[in-house]
């Protein structure tokens, strides 16, 4: 019996619904080489289809007030676990993520049929959405982290997936540098609100709300949590990421950059608003962030002649809008920012494989070209109308409840109502005029001869855009089921008090509905009026010299400089260039020490008198280092070294050393001989370096050799510890019963430091043996 | 004598890292040579010295009766020694292959991995 049980939570584990995608994607390593063929392909399907089911029978339970919780352990003594919260809103986003992910499996199997690497394709989609259920189900910041983290990275390999491509490369380089420096921001922020609230539990930070807002880094926390949102929701100036991002395929543009990764930041910062937000500092900053970015990106699509250029655009514009109604704060606004996350992504969604289609049949995106695909195309044709629709706000679509719905939270505002409400129907004019581009314009006019020969592609391309905007029309018409099921329970986990409102479609007639017929109006007239040339585009590209990209690109640019300088200056790859620098660093740092404390008085008393035969020896050293130093002739140099080596053996006797001096004496002998076996097959010295190179070297020298006479004198001023000495010459004979201290030292006390020396003996000749021995390929001997 | 060795320290550590600065592989063994005996003899010098009192108790006693020089640095150099002769065996072993192969040994012509260069 134990095992059923066993099987059954671990079937309603939402960790495995998370995990399921990342199965797939290891998976898809052993079996991708069978998905090739276009049914293995939408079998695939199957996963989003089977999670998205799985979330929709939470919906009932979500509703009526539920929080399911999930927790296990993971790092406990980090605080660190794996701990699943799903609560109204992330159901809201796991429905989107698996929802419009199901469309898109499906929709790939036919956009990318027969390509080569449609399995690797379809592993990075898995992984993308598992590592996205994870970070909006996530109730631990630290697993939210590496989630956030993981969505960045397979967006990184789905932007460069036509890695044959330099510009998608580039592209989805700059993609993860943003949203990475984002990720860095998140963490940050993670372990501020750890920290402080001692717990990393979402949950439990809602409950030191109180305490969180009075904290001194209050203020550090929100900023982090900005940082990592804005980059990841593309907010000025941290957008242009996303308009790069559409090199990636369509359908990852769909999915990705329009429907769901792009929404990790607005899902941050609503998962937040109820613990960090109505402050004055987080609702201005949004609100300041949210209008430059709508009013910038949606100016910016006016210029735009590329299908999807514009689709960016637009997209970041409803990003902005988002981040401006959480910055609202407000209930009317919060519920705005739901009901608008979910026609954005119907629509957005839609007009993005609409857009595909036509690039994929047409072979173009380029706006001034399409005309009149409804001859040809006429399921897409219907599809764009609707997502036109819905994008533009018109009734009964969805799209006009969720647009009143704005317009109600900005005139609900106390201070400058008129402004916002004015910021907002400029947007939303132009979103109007973007989504008629994209979703009208192409189908309308007269068909070109060249498009004559464009058929409807398989029935998996055009139903999913289809069936989306079809669902966008039922919302619309019936807006009490998108609340009941969607919006309601998510507005019951981030507002106090949601009841005694509910979405309506028709309001009556007052200034909301007097401001949407404008809306209308001008959209209208804008589409009529204005019509995308490539002359307006390149006008704005040439302004792009002071956009924020490329002040970034100049900075990043400028600092790879640098680096390149730095490395090379240090890093040049010449011996005597890193020992000059370590020793000239070493001089420096020596002077900077002994002659900072400056006290060069000498006490010569407790010193030991000169006697001839030490001035001979010493002076035979001296000399024997000199020649040896400036000898031509290599057989002289090692020559005079082995005198300085005897010289050493003398000086050894002199000073009570008879071990050393024997040592000294047989290795000296041996080095010498080696090196005169050797040497003779070696060339003549070369002159090699000029003779400034050789004085400057000279110099650098020759103060090292001072400061270490100088450090060797001054230490020996200063008195010395012998209890070591003292240990040993008391025990040598009482303990290891030797009377010479210096071999018991050796081979007793310190006997196993011996062995290791030995054995280092042993790797040298081993290394020396195999040298020797080594025959080399004829190859590696030139 | 402790102010003579002390010059003659520095010289070694001069002279060691002067060859050590030079091009020819050789030269770059001679410097680490002379540099390892610098070493030896500093830390010989900060033992401190004494004249002809080797540290082997006499015969008869059981520990020492008088003043004698001190074993630890004594041990330490001897240890040196023998693993700097290691070290300099195969050095010279791998400048003889290095030549054999490369046909140079000027240290200027070994920086870089590549084949053509």
């Amino acid at each position: 019996m134990i095992i059923p049980i066993f099987v059954t939570t671990i079937f309603k584990s939402m960790l495995l619904s998370i995990l399921a995608g990342l199965f797939v994607a290891v998976g898809l390593i052993f079996i991708g080489k069978f998905i090739k063929n276009k049914w293995a392909a939408v079998s695939l399907t199957a996963l989003p289809l089977g999670l998205f089911i799985y979330f929709l029978n939470y919906i009932p339970q979500i509703a009526s007030g539920e929080i399911i919780y999930q927790k296990i352990s993971w790092i406990p003594s980090f605080g660190v676990d794996l701990s699943f919260q799903l609560d109204g809103l992330s159901l809201l986003f796991s429905l989107m993520i698996t929802g419009v992910g199901t469309l898109v499996f499906a929709y790939t199997s036919a956009y990318l049929k027969g390509h080569e690497y449609l399995d690797r394709f379809y592993a990075y989609l898995s992984m993308f959405m598992a590592a996205m259920l994870g970070l909006v189900l996530s109730d631990n910041l630290i697993s939210l982290f590496v989630f956030w983290e993981l969505t960045s990275i397979s967006s990184f390999y789905l932007i460069g997936f036509n890695n044959t491509s330099e510009a998608s490369r580039k592209s989805a380089l700059t993609a993860l540098g943003i949203t990475g420096i984002g990720g860095l921001f998140l963490l940050a922020g993670a372990l501020l609100l750890g920290s402080i609230t001692d717990s990393y539990s979402i949950a439990e930070m809602l409950q030191n709300k109180d305490f969180l807002l009075q904290h001194e880094f209050y203020i550090l926390a929100v900023i982090f949590i900005f940082g990592a949102a804005f980059t990841k929701s593309a907010q000025f100036p941290f957008h242009f990421w996303l308009p790069g991002a559409m090199k990636a395929p369509t359908p990852v543009s769909t999915y990705l950059h329009s429907a769901t990764m792009v929404k990790a930041g607005i899902y941050l910062l609503l998962r937040f608003s109820p613990i960090l937000g109505s402050t004055e500092f987080w609702n201005t900053t949004l609100i300041l962030v949210g209008a430059v970015t709508m009013l910038y990106s949606a100016f910016h699509l006016l210029f735009r002649t590329d299908l999807k250029g514009i689709l960016a655009y637009s997209t970041i514009a409803a990003l902005g809008i988002l981040v401006f109604l959480i910055g609202l704060g407000t209930q009317e606004a919060i519920i705005a920012a739901l009901v608008f996350i979910v026609v954005h992504a119907l629509y957005k969604a839609s007009l993005f494989l609409i857009t595909g289609i036509i690039d994929h049949e047409t072979g173009t995106r380029d706006i001034t070209k399409l005309a009149g695909l409804r001859k040809v195309l006429m399921p897409v044709a219907i599809a764009g109308f609707i997502a036109a629709l819905i994008s533009g706000g018109v009734p009964p679509s969805i799209g006009f409840v969720g647009k009143d719905l704005i317009y109600e939270a900005t005139l609900g505002m106390p201070t400058n109502a008129i402004l916002l409400t004015v910021i907002a129907i400029v947007t939303n004019i132009l979103l109007f005029y973007a989504g008629f581009v994209a979703g009208v314009k192409p189908f309308t006019g007269k068909l070109p001869e060249t498009y004559e020969k464009v058929h409807l592609p398989s029935w998996l391309m055009w139903f999913p855009p289809l069936l989306m905007v079809s669902a966008g029309m039922v919302f619309g018409i019936f807006p009490q089921l998108l609340e009941s099921a969607f919006v309601g329970p998510a507005t019951s986990s981030l507002v106090n008090d949601s009841e005694g409102f509910h979405l309506k479609l028709w309001h009556g007639f007052n200034t909301i509905l007097g401001l949407s017929a404008i809306t209308l109006v001008v959209g209208l007239l804008l589409y009529f009026i204005l019509k995308p040339t490539h002359r307006l585009e390149n006008f704005i590209n040439k302004l792009e010299v002071i956009s924020p990209k490329s002040i970034l690109f100049f900075l990043t640019n400028g600092f790879e400089d640098f680096s390149k300088g730095w490395t090379n200056f240090f890093q040049n790859g010449y011996l005597r260039h890193y020992i000059a620098t370590i020793v000239g660093f070493l001089v420096v740092a020596l002077a900077f020490i002994i002659f900072s404390n400056f006290d060069l008085s000498l006490d010569v008393s407790s010193f030991s008198e000169l006697t001839t035969y030490e001035i001979a020896i010493a002076i035979m050293m001296i000399g024997a280092v000199i020649f040896t130093v400036f000898t031509n002739s290599r057989l002289a140099a090692v020559a005079s070294m082995g005198v300085v080596g005897f010289a050493f053996c003398l000086l050894f006797l002199f000073y009570s050393a008879p071990d050393l001096a024997m040592t000294q004496f047989s290795v000296d002998t041996l080095t010498v001989i080696l090196f005169v076996l050797v040497l003779y097959r070696l060339p003549k010295y070369l002159h090699l370096s000029k003779n400034v190179l050789r004085l400057e070297h000279g110099i650098l020298s020759l103060a090292f050799g001072s400061l270490i006479t100088i450090l060797v004198l001054k230490v020996l001023q200063e008195d010395q510890n012998s209890e070591i000495t003292n240990f040993y010459a008391e025990n040598s004979y009482l303990l290891a019963k030797g009377k010479n201290v210096v071999n018991v030292i050796l081979v007793d006390f310190r006997g196993v430091d011996t062995l290791v020396e030995i054995s280092v003996l042993i790797v040298a000749a081993l290394g020396v043996f195999s040298l020797l021995k080594l025959r080399l390929k004829t190859r590696d001997k030139k | 004598m402790e102010i003579l060795l002390a010059v003659i320290t520095g010289l070694l550590y001069a002279a060691g890292i002067y060859m050590m600065l030079r091009r020819s592989l050789v030269k770059l063994i001679l410097g680490i040579i002379l540099l390892g005996n610098g070493v030896n003899l500093l830390i010989f010098l900060l033992g401190r010295i004494t004249k002809g009192k080797p540290p082997i108790i006499p015969e008869e006693a059981k520990v020492f009766q008088e003043i004698y020089a001190d074993p630890v640095p004594q041990a330490l150099i001897l240890t040196a020694i023998v693993i700097s002769f290691g070290l300099q065996a195969f050095a010279i072993i791998l400048v003889k292959r290095t030549y054999k192969v490369l046909g140079t040994d000027d240290l200027d012509q070994l920086n870089t991995t590549d084949e053509d260069s």
